[in-house]
């Protein structure tokens, strides 16, 4: 699967390691949030850059304590009707967590944008699709009504738009 | 009425631009059906029996003459020459084709209307009061809070892949007309001792296969909290609602698996998780949105109108319609006209193109330009002079629209059943028609007073006869039509869910079935006493005797 | 005594307008159910499935299925009221679909 950042296909420098596997040293290892709970005293000791992957029935607030050591959240779409990590996604950016958050899954064209919108900034998608079609459905509209949203394609926000001049909800970063 | 502007002009021509491209990848093949379902259903596109079926919102079910209009053309242009509006105060249209649908949205986005989000897993049309702005009871106009509502929804990036469809309601009366209580959310407006606005925020509420009433997870929700908080309850749905079987993936599943006080819980701590929002741009986009609904320049008239009052002492029909069609206004001299697109053996909600132009008129003429639609499928002119409501009684009885039964027997919600729908397990029209042929003389409509009937297709009771004083359901016997009756349903302030009486009934039987169940209460009423009093307060027991006596 | 025969027909809607239309012998897809081809043989029902996948495919048709019917005196009969109606047009409104274009089935949704 290509993983697509900044609207361009980059090499996946990430290592899925499984619960029983050994850690490979100073490595960017992906581990399951169950591992990261239980062998946090060793992970937290580790020597490379640690991502973990977040199954979509698990609350967000579990990575809470740990979010400020994490390089990579994994969150998923086992089918694109699938909404929950939408919400996962957007509670992490709420509390503050900065690092790459990356969609996996049944991701297509049409999802695109709300995915950039609620913080995703990694997508590993399907092969199904060209990059010039990624790059077009991430900007398929210019405005939002929503505030609060990360906005990598430059969309406005409406309401702030017309109410100029007034703290955004919270100001967010733009990924990348 | 609340007007585009640039921003809102730019939305809907995108979304449309995108619909069409989208549709075009369909045709092409690069979309699978599969794929493009969700995409046609956000656009409010299903596929039905004969053709697609196109739903256009109508927010919270106010339109103006020019809307109405071209709702007229485009049934005449690209369907054929009719619509039905919906127990969701939307419109539909039942021949259109895929390749003709872009251009469809279109000419709605001309005129400042759209389709999105009348399907889907997302928030659906906002619906409200049909008096909003009028009526005499209310405390105040729900729309501007509607409209509110209605831009924070549109393309939610996190909320337009729920487990399943939600709907709000909301009413600033304290008499509820928009049914609050059988919604996903209902929201109702309270004033304070300072005289502040919150809202009662009511979760959980629905019909369908598993029909709940909503639970109060706020007494008083101030006003500026509105639109964090609903993103709070959105989170928790959409985190939290059942995936694994569509039928049990409405919130009001969820409310009811946790148990009211656990999710209120999770809701207040997923709230209090994040609060340093400021809602500043909310509240003063909300006050830009009240501009728009502001009264409208009202004349200083006497409460007494004396060319109407004579009118009713020398047309009897016209003061029978009077009695029955007109509602209290706020301002004297002025009344609400409910027009029923409920005739004699008519389609309950089908209005044709020419008759949309009609009431187009007269609502530019007499109205301020104001129209809205009622969740029970009727046409609402909310700002009437009474001394008009003889000149407008007068077009609509040349134009078929002028039956007298507003509220009563007659004034059937019906779904479109399987006459139209993919999803119908039997039909819904002719039941209404018969019962409407049945009681065709309103004068017996009125001896029976407000009675509530509504029929339904399907279990997924898009008839609302769970909440009917007489609910009716459609169901399929091994390759026969039979009906089950429910009564003692109300979507009012004090909802209930209807109690089924017994075994169902053929279609052939149920138009006598009703007449026996109404001839039941005229016996066993006390003086004064509604139909839904009297059932409240006898229980189904006598009305299940009359109806299983014979059998 | 009519001539009965039961069997299964295919049918989907057109992709760009929605349609209802049944799959014929041929290969082509009819508004009218009476040209359709009734089958009962397993390999038939294959081969009329086959024929539908291939059609959605090319995007002529979506949300193909078999329904049970019959043929009596040369005129198919589909077995439920449902789709009764979709080879008419809606019974409130005689005036559209099918039974407006000459195009309808023989067979009443219900019979009185």
């Amino acid at each position: 699967m290509p993983l697509l950042k900044n609207n361009q296909f980059v090499n996946d420098e990430w290592t899925k390691v499984s619960d029983t596997d050994a850690l490979p040293e100073g490595a960017k290892i992906i581990v399951t949030s169950t591992r990261l709970i239980q062998d946090w005293d060793l992970l937290a000791k580790y020597t490379g850059l640690l991502g973990v992957s977040l199954a979509n029935n698990e609350r967000a607030e579990i990575l809470t304590p740990y979010l400020s050591q994490l390089s990579l959240i994994v969150l998923s779409f086992p089918a694109y009707t699938d909404g929950r990590a939408y919400s996962q996604a957007k509670d992490l950016r709420l509390d503050g967590y900065r690092g790459e958050l990356r969609a996996e899954g049944n991701l297509l064209l049409d999802q695109f944008q709300f995915m950039h919108q609620v913080g995703f900034d990694s997508f590993e998608v399907n092969e199904r699709f060209a990059l010039q079609q990624w790059q077009a459905a991430s900007k398929q509209m210019s405005l939002a009504y929503q505030r609060g949203l990360y906005r990598t394609s430059g969309e406005r926000e409406v309401w702030s738009q017309r109410h100029q001049g007034f703290a955004p909800w919270e100001e967010q970063p733009h990924a990348g | 009425m609340y007007r585009y502007d640039e921003f809102d002009h730019q939305f809907v021509s995108e979304r449309t631009a995108q619909f069409r491209d989208q549709a075009n990848r369909r045709m092409s093949g690069e979309l699978t059906e599969d794929e493009f379902r969700p995409l046609r259903l956000m656009n409010g596109l299903y596929l039905q029996l004969h053709a697609y079926m196109l739903r256009v919102a109508i927010p919270y079910g106010t339109l103006s003459g020019k809307q109405m209009r071209q709702l007229a053309y485009i049934a005449d242009k690209y369907d054929r020459g009719y619509g039905h509006f919906t127990t969701r105060q939307n419109i539909q249209y039942n021949w259109i084709k895929l390749e003709e649908t872009a251009d469809i949205l279109q000419a709605l986005s001309d005129v400042e209307m759209h389709a999105i989000q009348t399907s889907g897993n997302c928030i659906r049309n906002v619906t409200t009061d049909h008096w909003a702005g009028a009526a005499a009871d209310e405390l105040l106009d729900p729309r501007p809070i509607g409209e509110l509502i209605r831009q924070w929804s549109s393309l939610h990036p996190e909320f337009s892949f729920l487990p399943r469809k939600f709907k709000f309601a909301i009413t600033g009366a304290p008499h509820d007309r928009a049914a609050v209580k059988v919604h996903d959310i209902g929201l109702r407006a309270h004033k304070n001792d300072k005289g502040e606005t919150g809202w009662e925020v009511m979760v959980g509420g629905g019909q369908g296969r598993t029909p709940m009433i909503a639970v109060t997870v706020r007494d008083f929700l101030p006003e500026k909290e509105v639109i964090p908080y609903m993103e709070a309850i959105m989170r928790v749905y959409n985190l939290f609602g059942r995936r694994d079987n569509k039928y049990k993936a409405r919130i009001k599943i969820l409310v009811h698996e946790l148990g009211a006080e656990k999710f209120k819980a999770e809701v207040e701590a997923e709230y209090a998780k994040h609060p340093a929002q400021t809602t500043e741009v909310e509240q003063r986009e909300l006050t830009r949105i009240e501009k728009y609904f502001a009264q409208p320049s009202f004349e200083k008239m006497s409460r007494f109108a004396p060319h109407f009052e004579n009118a009713k002492r020398e047309n009897v029909d016209f003061a029978r319609w009077a009695k029955n069609n007109l509602a209290t206004h706020q301002v004297d001299g002025y009344t609400i006209v409910n027009i029923s697109l409920k005739p004699e053996g008519g389609i309950p909600g089908d209005a044709t193109g020419e008759q949309m132009r009609v009431m187009a008129t007269l609502a530019e003429r007499y109205s301020f330009d104001e129209m809205r639609v009622s969740h029970a499928q009727n046409i609402v002119l909310p700002h009437v002079k009474l001394e008009d409501t003889f000149a407008i009684w007068q077009v609509l009885k040349a134009n078929d629209l002028a039956a007298a039964n507003y509220g009563l027997i007659g004034d059937i919600i019906a779904c479109p059943g399987l006459d139209y729908c993919a999803l119908a397990t039997a039909r819904s029209i002719p039941i209404a028609q018969a019962i409407s042929r049945k009681f065709a003389d309103v004068k017996k409509q009125e001896e029976y007073g407000p009675v509530k009937l509504n029929i339904s297709g399907c279990i997924n009771a898009c008839g609302h006869h769970h909440v009917g004083h007489i609910g009716i359901l459609g169901l399929d016997k091994k390759g026969e039509e039979f009906y089950q009756i429910t009564l003692g349903g109300s979507s009012s302030e004090n909802a209930s869910i209807g109690t089924i009486l017994g075994p169902g009934f053929a279609a052939h039987e149920v138009p006598d079935a009703i007449e026996t169940i109404l001839n039941t209460y005229v016996k066993l009423r006390e003086p004064g006493e509604e139909f839904l009093g009297a059932y409240r307060r006898l229980g189904p027991k006598p009305f299940k005797e009359a109806l299983y006596a014979a059998a | 005594m009519s001539d009965v025969e039961k069997g299964q027909v295919m049918t989907a809607n057109r992709l760009r307008d929605g349609d209802a239309v049944f799959l014929t012998r041929a290969g082509i897809w009819s508004e009218k159910i009476d040209d359709a081809a009734l089958v009962q043989e397993p390999q038939a029902t294959a081969a009329l499935e086959a024929r539908a996948a291939e059609d959605v495919k090319t995007n002529h048709i979506t949300g193909q299925y078999l329904i049970d019917a019959e043929r009596i005196d040369g005129k198919i009969r589909a077995a439920l009221t449902r789709e009764r109606i979709r080879t008419l047009g809606p019974s409130v409104r005689t005036d559209l679909g099918k039974q407006a274009t000459g195009t309808a089935g023989a067979f009443a949704a219900v019979e009185a």
